[in-house]
């Protein structure tokens, strides 16, 4: 019976192939938005922790002055290599230690100039960022421990100043401090925020003190936690430290920030998730209007109907058997929408996820509670228009014109 | 309800019976009584053309037969069981396996194809698709349309779409066949087709007919007739009484249909 009526359903839904198409609009509409918005939502995320995590493996950084009045406060002692040597030695939830500085300078490589970034650190940081040598070497202790004048270069230095040529050995002017290229980093590319990560370059953190800055001031360290899970435990441990060592009281607050890369995702991730849920609550009201445009149509198929239903009626439908026909006539009609929503939202987040470059993902959960949705939508809205025909007086119904 | 209608199928021979039935439709002033205490008995295998003058409450007689409608006051009993205390559901389903229907205006699904119309009844049935196809292609045999079977009633003549319409009505088997103005609107050779088949179902299958009509002509062709005057029977061709005044029936300046 439940068969026989659906297959009706589904004839009468292709008697008017042109209305029910038109009526599923709405919904088609709607399902395809909600699902376009939450893949798009869950792949922007999904960017930003890949982009995070490129930053480099557990990275945490500690920086001078309070986390609330920024790293610049000029109240802060600044941190210095000692510190860095401290945490690496104490704490143990801590595989890598770079201490670094920088500051901005002109690079100069005979005709060319480059305005970049001059970083001084340690082989460590390259660890530290993820960043590896495509050529040349690394420093070495004598460079490291001597502040000898040499650099390796980021990427988009190394295009900007050489282009085709051979880096390796040559002489650039970094600022006014001559020094010779030992190594190019591999690129990472740009940052989720746009920001070229290649545009730099590094020099032992020794040369930098004393040639470029001209004090031994530390600007972070940047701290590889030994696990993913122990990133958590990494920040307290260090914070413990570095309170001791620059003796805060208890109940003072820190003059110092630890940043823990994760937390950062973790905090962006969930920004981005709240995002997605209100993208996609709002294109779930499209769903309602698609909903009233059923209602509308079913109403409007009982009219033109009636004498239908008074036959059916007649020969011996009861009112529960011709509630359940139009009822199943609208379920039928907003899941077919909802079936064509999932087509139509799954070809809109692929193309723009292709188009913007960020991981296509399917999100079998949200499509089935969108279909799940559209049905109900079809029950709710279908209700009221199968209820008329159920409740219709036959003999009236058989004499409607 | 349904065991107890079965339980008196045998024996007794009378198969509806309408004792002293007043339907009022509306209230206060514009209240139409459209029976006013009519009582007919109608028994196994007749054949009863119900006619009247517009308004006479022929029609409301037929609708009540079909437990379509129930009575004001009164009694209607279907084998014995009166009617007016079924529910809405139980007159659903007496009607679904009892009764069969012929309308004026044939009533046959547009864009359904007859066999596929005829199956109808069966549905309801819930009788399985093989079983409802083959049933349903036997009733278009039977009204002489087995090579119609795949068209759509936009397809046939009016006199085709009676009969599907008669093989929809009689596909089920039914005790009692109702039919409100069958050849009402079909063209005079039609009509005489119609009811020669009407007649073949009734004397060959043993299907009692309830017609109602405002044509004498078609009266001609049934075992009996009743007339209906204002909500009442006037006049029983099974009394045995002479008709009142102007022949056989009683239908003075024809009106229209009602």
């Amino acid at each position: 019976m439940i068969w026989a009526t659906i297959v009706m359903a589904i004839r009468e839904i292709r008697r008017n192939t042109m209305r029910s198409v038109l009526t599923t609009l709405g919904i088609v509409i709607g399902v395809g938005s909600v699902i376009a918005m939450v893949t798009l939502g869950r792949a922007a995320t999904a960017k930003i922790t890949a982009d995070i995590a490129n930053m480099g493996t557990n990275l945490l950084i500690i920086s001078p002055g309070s986390e609330r009045r920024g790293p610049t406060s000029a109240s802060a002692p600044a941190l210095k290599v000692d510190d860095a040597k401290a945490i690496e030695r104490e704490v143990a939830a801590v595989s890598k230690v770079a201490p670094t500085a920088s500051r901005g300078a002109l690079i100069v490589y005979g005709n060319k100039n480059w305005s970049s970034t001059v970083t001084g650190s340690t082989n460590e940081y390259f660890a530290v960022r993820g960043f590896t040598i495509a050529k040349g070497q690394s420093f070495s202790d004598a460079q490291l421990q001597g502040g000898t004048p040499v650099c390796i270069l980021g990427e988009t230095v190394r295009k900007e100043l050489f282009g085709p040529q051979d880096a390796i050995g040559a002489a650039i002017r970094v600022g006014n401090v001559s020094c010779n290229v030992v190594g190019i980093l591999a690129s990472k590319g740009q940052s989720t925020f746009g920001q070229d990560q290649d545009d730099f370059l590094v020099m032992p953190l020794s040369a930098f003190q004393r040639r470029i800055a001209g004090s031994n001031d530390v600007g972070a360290i940047f701290v590889s936690a030994s696990s993913d899970k122990l990133t958590t435990k990494a920040k307290q441990q260090i914070e413990a430290l570095m309170r001791e060592r620059r003796r805060i009281a208890p109940g003072q607050a820190n003059d110092f920030a630890v940043q823990d890369m994760k937390e950062i995702s973790n905090t962006l991730g969930s920004v981005t998730g709240a995002l997605t849920a209100l993208l996609g609550a709002i294109a779930g009201v499209s769903l309602l209007v698609g909903g009233i445009g059923i209602m509308n149509i079913m109403l409007v198929s009982v009219t033109e109907r009636t004498r239908e239903i008074g036959l059916r009626l007649a020969i011996g439908a009861r009112g529960a058997e011709v509630l359940m026909q139009f009822l199943i006539e609208a379920v039928a009609l907003s899941t077919l929408g909802g079936g064509l929503g999932i087509v139509f939202g799954l070809a809109i987040s692929f193309a723009a996820t292709r188009a913007l470059k960020m991981p296509f993902a399917l999100a079998p959960d949200i499509m089935l509670i969108a279909v799940g949705f559209s049905a109900t939508i079809g029950v709710g809205f279908g209700f009221f228009p199968a209820r008329k025909a159920a409740r219709l007086n036959p003999i009236e119904a058989l004499r409607h014109e | 309800m349904a065991a107890a209608v079965a339980s008196r199928t045998a024996p007794a021979p009378v198969l509806v019976e309408l004792r002293d039935v007043t339907k009022v439709y509306g209230v206060g002033e514009s209240e139409v009584r459209a029976l006013d205490g009519a009582s007919l008995r109608i028994d196994d295998g007749e054949f009863v053309a119900v006619m009247g003058a517009s308004g006479s409450g022929k029609s409301t007689c037929l609708n009540m037969l079909g437990c379509l409608d129930v009575p004001t006051a009164g009694n209607f009993l279907f084998r014995g069981v009166d009617v007016g205390t079924l529910t809405l559901d139980q007159l659903a389903l007496l009607r679904r396996n009892y009764l069969g229907f012929v309308f004026q205006g044939f009533n046959l699904l547009a864009r359904t194809s007859a066999v596929e119309n005829v199956e109808l009844p069966l549905v309801y049935r819930r009788v399985g698709a093989r079983e409802r196809r083959a049933r349903a292609m036997q009733a278009l045999e039977d009204v002489g349309l087995g090579a119609r079977a795949k068209h759509t009633p936009a397809e046939l003549s009016g006199g085709q779409q009676q009969r599907v319409a008669i093989a929809r009505a009689i596909v089920t088997q039914p005790q009692l066949l109702l039919a409100d103005e069958p050849t009402g609107n079909l063209d005079s050779a039609r009509k005489v087709e119609i009811m020669k088949l009407l007649v073949e179902l009734n004397q060959t299958r043993g299907i009692t007919i309830a017609m109602v009509t405002h044509e004498p002509e078609m009266a001609e062709f049934v075992s009996r007739t009743v007339n209906f005057r204002d909500g009442k029977v006037e006049w029983d061709s099974k009394s045995g009484e002479p008709p009142p005044r102007s022949g056989r029936t009683s239908v003075p300046g024809r009106a229209g249909p009602p």
